[in-house]
C-alpha cells in the first residue's frame, strides 16, 4: 500500500532557555530506528509528531493518523489486555477478540494473563499490550518510543518480528537505545546525534 | 473476625446510649421533655399500621429524592460544562460558594416566596445536593489520568469510549463519596423545609404537629423514621452505584 512519506522540516524545539533540537530535517520513507543519546529529545520529537507538542519552529508533513507506543504504557488499568487493544479499534470488541488473542500468543502472552485487568499485569506484559494496541490500531504513522522496555531477549525477538510484520505500508519510527532490538529489527538507523 | 468484633462494639455502644437515654428519661420523669426509648418505640409501633404513616413517608421520600436526582443530574451537567469551558467554571464558582455558605433556613424562607410549600422540599434538597455533587464530580474529572487522555487524543478515541474507559472510572469513586454525603444532607434539609413549609401529608408536617401538641413520643418516633429512611436510601442507592462502579472498573476494584 502506498503511503505518504513522513517529512520533518527545519524543526526546532526549545523549553525556555534549553534547546532540545534545532533545525532538524528528516525524510522517512521506510521503517527506521531513531537513535540518540539520553536527553537528546527523542520522546519530545515523537510527541511533536503525535501532535501533543507544538514545535518552536518548523513543521512536519505526511503524519496522518497516528498510533503509538508511548514512553509509559498508558493502559486503562480496569480493562484487560484484549479490551485495551479493542478500545482503539473501530467496531465491537468481539470482532477482533480472536485476532488479538492470536497476536498476543505470538508475543508470548499466555491466555490467563489476557483476562486480568491491566493493573495486575507485569511491566513486560503491559508493554506488550501497549505495543499490540499500537500495531493493530488503524494508522498511517506508527511511532514507537522504547517499545521493548521490560522484555526478555526471547520476547524482544518475537515483538520485533511482529513489528516488522504489522508495520508494513506505514511510516514507522521507533526510538530505542537497545542494540539487540536494533539488530533484531534490521531497519536503517537514523542517528540523531553522535 | 475483626468485622464481627467491630459490630459487637457498635451494638454495645448503641445499648449503652439507650440505657443512658432510658435513665435520663426516668430521672426527668416528664414525658413532655424527654420520652424514654421504650415509649418512643411504642409510639412508632402504633404509627406503623396506619395508612397515613406510609402516605407521609411516600410523600416526603418522593419529594426529597426527586430533589436529589435533579441535583445529581444538574451537578453532573454543570461540572462537565465547567471542566470544558473556563467561563462556565468562573460563572458557577460564586454561585456554588453562595449556596454552600447560605444557611438552609434562609433558603427555605426565601424559597417559600417563590414556590408552594408542597414543592419546597424538592427545591431545598436540590439546592443542598447541588454544590456537594458538583464538587465531587469536579474532583473526579480533575483526577482523570492526563496520560490516558493524551492516549485517547492520539488514537482518536470516540467520545463514548473516552467516557466509558477514562472519565467514568475517574469520576465514579468521587461521585459515590459525594452521594453518600448528599443523601444525608438532602433528608435533613428536605424535612426541615417541610417543617417550615408544612405541606399536607408530609413527615415535616407530622413533626410540626407533634411539636405543637407536645407529643414528644411522636416527635421521637418520626425522627427515628427519618434517620432510618435516610440510612436505608443511602445504603440502597450506594449499593446500586457500587454495582455500576464494579461494571465499569471491574469487579475487584470496589
Amino acid at each position: 500500500m502506498q503511503h505518504n512519506k513522513l517529512e520533518i522540516l527545519h524543526l526546532t524545539k526549545r523549553f525556555g532557555e534549553k534547546t532540545l533540537f534545532e533545525d532538524l530535517n528528516l525524510t522517512v520513507e521506510e521503517p527506521a530506528v531513531l537513535w540518540a543519546p539520553s536527553g537528546w529529545g527523542k520522546t519530545t520529537l515523537l510527541r511533536v509528531l503525535m501532535g501533543l507538542e507544538t514545535p518552536t519552529s518548523g513543521s512536519v508533513q505526511g503524519v496522518g493518523r497516528v498510533s503509538a507506543v508511548f514512553q509509559e504504557d498508558r493502559l486503562c488499568p480496569q480493562l484487560n489486555a484484549v479490551q485495551n487493544v479493542a478500545l482503539v479499534l473501530p467496531g465491537l470488541e468481539t470482532q477482533y477478540k480472536e485476532q488479538i488473542e492470536t497476536c498476543f500468543q505470538q508475543l508470548g502472552l499466555d491466555l490467563t494473563a489476557l483476562v486480568l485487568p491491566a493493573r495486575k499485569l507485569s511491566g513486560g506484559q503491559k508493554r506488550r499490550v501497549a505495543l499490540l494496541r499500537a500495531l493493530l490500531a488503524p494508522s498511517d504513522t506508527l511511532l514507537l518510543d522504547e517499545p521493548f522496555t521490560g522484555m526478555d531477549p526471547e520476547t524482544l525477538q518475537k515483538a520485533a518480528a511482529l513489528i516488522r510484520e504489522r508495520g508494513g505500508g506505514k511510516n514507522v519510527l521507533l526510538a530505542t537505545h537497545d542494540r539487540d532490538a536494533i539488530a533484531a529489527l534490521g531497519w536503517p538507523v537514523i542517528q540523531l546525534a553522535e | 473476625m475483626k468485622q464481627t468484633k467491630k459490630s459487637r462494639l457498635w451494638l454495645a455502644a448503641v445499648v449503652f446510649w439507650l440505657v443512658v437515654w432510658q435513665g435520663a428519661a426516668m430521672a426527668i420523669g416528664q414525658e413532655v421533655f424527654l420520652v424514654s426509648p421504650l415509649q418512643a418505640f411504642g409510639t412508632l409501633v402504633q404509627l406503623l399500621p396506619q395508612a397515613e404513616f406510609w402516605q407521609r413517608v411516600a410523600f416526603s421520600a418522593g419529594h426529597i429524592l426527586l430533589g436529589f436526582v435533579l441535583g445529581g443530574v444538574c451537578s453532573v451537567l454543570l461540572a462537565v460544562a465547567a471542566e470544558r469551558w473556563l467561563w462556565v467554571d468562573a460563572m458557577l464558582a460564586p454561585v456554588m460558594q453562595l449556596v454552600k455558605a447560605t444557611p438552609v433556613a434562609s433558603f427555605i424562607i426565601l424559597a417559600l416566596v417563590w414556590v408552594s410549600g408542597k414543592s419546597l422540599s424538592i427545591l431545598i434538597s436540590f439546592l443542598m445536593v447541588l454544590p456537594v455533587l458538583y464538587g465531587a464530580v469536579r474532583t473526579g474529572l480533575e483526577s482523570a489520568d492526563p496520560q490516558l487522555l493524551e492516549m485517547a487524543r492520539v488514537f482518536r478515541l470516540p467520545l463514548g469510549r473516552r467516557v466509558k474507559a477514562i472519565w467514568l472510572p475517574a469520576v465514579l469513586p468521587a461521585f459515590r463519596q459525594g452521594c453518600s454525603v448528599a443523601l444525608g444532607i438532602c433528608w435533613k434539609s428536605g424535612v426541615a423545609a417541610e417543617v417550615i413549609g408544612l405541606p399536607d401529608g408530609s413527615i415535616g408536617d407530622a413533626l410540626y404537629r407533634a411539636k405543637i401538641t407536645l407529643s414528644t413520643g411522636e416527635l421521637f418516633a418520626w425522627t427515628f423514621v427519618i434517620i432510618v429512611l435516610s440510612a436505608a436510601f443511602e445504603k440502597l442507592f450506594l449499593a446500586l452505584l457500587d454495582k455500576a462502579v464494579a461494571r465499569v472498573l471491574g469487579e475487584e476494584a470496589v
